[in-house]
């Protein structure tokens, strides 16, 4: 995935919303019509993209928060579905 | 948004179903995630198309606006998330913006499902900042004369502006197009109108035969060859758009030789409210015989969700006939639409006929061949499948009732 800049900020695209869903115990993403419940990493990955933090800023945040290494190919792998599947979009 | 299912008129399956990820059955019944609203059964159109019931002059009077956040106060709680205001034309009620705004307050993501007849600049601009995330906008064709003809008032220029407001609002603008035999070759002249409009999601979604589409069905069902030249012209569009202009192109039913996961069973994700507070598994499940609906005058959401005989009635696998019942994919179309079922048949518990294993399936390509025969024929006086309406074809109208018939059209038809 090296075509994503650490630089790249990535956000959740306007007329979607990104929630934490108590009767679920997931963060869901909601869309027109439709929702995405999203597993422990997807949801930690994208409550971070905000548009305004860069993707390393975001895999710094993670490592600091969970106390661990070497996240940046797991990160960067799920960003890149995301944006695949237009859950996300990238700010710069 | 690969993903994305519209529920509109068309009665697909809420695409939250992926979301839930679970069969039906009792012992992993999550929450009603998907919470549709049928605020009021009015409506400035007559649409030849529309799945609400046929009885309206039936049913109860509406609920008020405090019925209506006591629902959504009692769903949220429960867990529901996605909420669909629809009708009938939801613009009718005056109390729509007092409705979102609670609605956001309690954390939904709100889809209005709307003709766009009643919304004028003010209203959409209270219904932004009252929290309104979602429009979709219907649309019944893209020549004014033909729009007219189908809904039966002059609207279309209305609904141009419309679409305008809905851009200019920060909204997508999503249209959704009910296709059938009177409209359909004139899918070319829908998408140049949509793009015109600036549309980034179209749906042209065939018309399924419920309500006032299943009286009017030896009218509306078009043909295979009508089908497929839409198609291609949706193909070509496609290529052209790509992602600009987003089109899904749903296939009627009587076409398909498998049966859709209805709701994603029913009971399962999803729950629909009448105006009367009539609680329903989907939205035609009013007219099944024997399933006693609970009202939401009457019993808390929680109690008609998990424990109401009508919202168990579907739930898991017992009810199920043969072939149904030993079927690999009954886990994955759970016998496909009970609504159809019973509308073709007779009988609820049956397969879906449109399933090419049930034992009805004959009734299904009947059907089709009698729209065969209809647009050969129409082609042949010149028409083009689309000439001067046939003299049955009833227009909606919710000041009347009908009662469903089941089964075969009446001779003459």
């Amino acid at each position: 995935m090296s075509e994503l800049a650490d630089t790249a900020r990535p956000a959740i695209p306007d007329g979607m919303r990104l929630q934490w869903e108590a009767a679920q115990e997931a963060h869901v993403l909601l869309y027109p019509e439709g929702m995405v419940k999203l597993n422990g990493s997807a949801g930690a990955i994208m409550s971070r993209c905000d548009g305004v933090r860069t993707l390393g800023e975001i895999v710094a945040d993670l490592e600091r928060t969970y106390g661990l290494t070497g996240l940046s190919g797991d990160v960067r792998a799920f960003v890149a579905l995301a944006l695949e599947k237009h859950w996300l979009e990238l700010h710069e | 948004m690969s993903d994305a299912v519209p529920v509109g008129h068309g009665l697909s399956a809420p695409s939250a179903a992926a979301a839930s990820g679970t069969a039906a059955s009792v012992r992993s019944l999550g929450p009603p995630l998907w919470l549709l609203l049928e605020l009021t059964y009015r409506c400035p159109l007559h649409c030849v198309f529309c799945y609400n019931p046929t009885e309206f002059a039936r049913t109860g009077t509406e609920l008020a606006t405090g019925d209506w956040i006591r629902v959504l106060t009692e769903a949220r709680a429960l867990g529901a998330v996605q909420l669909g205001l629809s009708g009938g034309e939801p613009l009718v009620r005056e109390d729509l913006e007092t409705i979102v705004a609670r609605a956001h307050e309690l954390g939904y993501y709100i889809n209005l499902i709307t003709s766009g007849v009643g919304l004028t600049e003010p209203r959409i601009a209270t219904l932004k900042r009252a929290g309104l995330d979602h429009i979709q906008l219907s649309f019944q064709d893209s020549t004014r004369e033909m729009n007219d003809f189908l809904s039966s008032t002059r609207t279309f220029e209305l609904k141009a502006k419309v679409a305008g407001l809905i851009r200019q609002y920060g909204y997508p603008m999503v249209l959704n197009v009910v296709l059938h035999r009177l409209n359909i070759d004139h899918v070319e002249q829908i998408l140049t109108m949509a793009e015109a409009f600036g549309a980034q999601y179209v749906e042209l979604a065939n018309t399924q035969y419920y309500g006032w589409a299943w009286l009017n069905r030896e009218q509306l069902l078009p043909s295979r060859a009508q089908l497929e030249r839409a198609e291609a012209v949706t193909q070509r569009f496609r290529q052209r758009l790509g992602a600009r202009m987003q089109i899904y192109f749903v296939v009627p039913d009587y076409f398909e030789v498998r049966p859709k996961a209805c709701m994603n069973g029913l009971g399962s994700v999803f729950l629909a409210i009448a105006p009367d507070g009539m609680a329903m598994p989907c939205h035609a499940a009013r007219m099944l015989p024997g399933l006693e609906l609970p009202n939401v005058r009457e019993a808390a959401i929680r109690t008609i969700w998990y424990d109401s005989p009508a919202f168990n009635r579907f739930r898991g696998e017992a009810w199920m006939k043969e072939p149904c019942r030993s079927c690999p994919e009954r886990s994955r179309d759970f016998g496909g639409c009970r609504c159809q079922a019973y509308l073709l048949t007779g009988d609820a518990d049956t397969a879906d006929p449109v399933c090419e294993l049930s034992p009805h399936h004959a009734l299904v390509t009947a059907a089709v061949a009698r729209a065969e025969r209809a647009v050969d024929s129409a082609d042949r006086a010149g028409g083009a499948g689309t000439a001067a309406p046939p003299p049955a074809l009833q227009f909606r109208d919710h000041r009347i009732s009908i009662p469903v018939v089941v089964g075969e059209p009446a001779p003459g038809h």
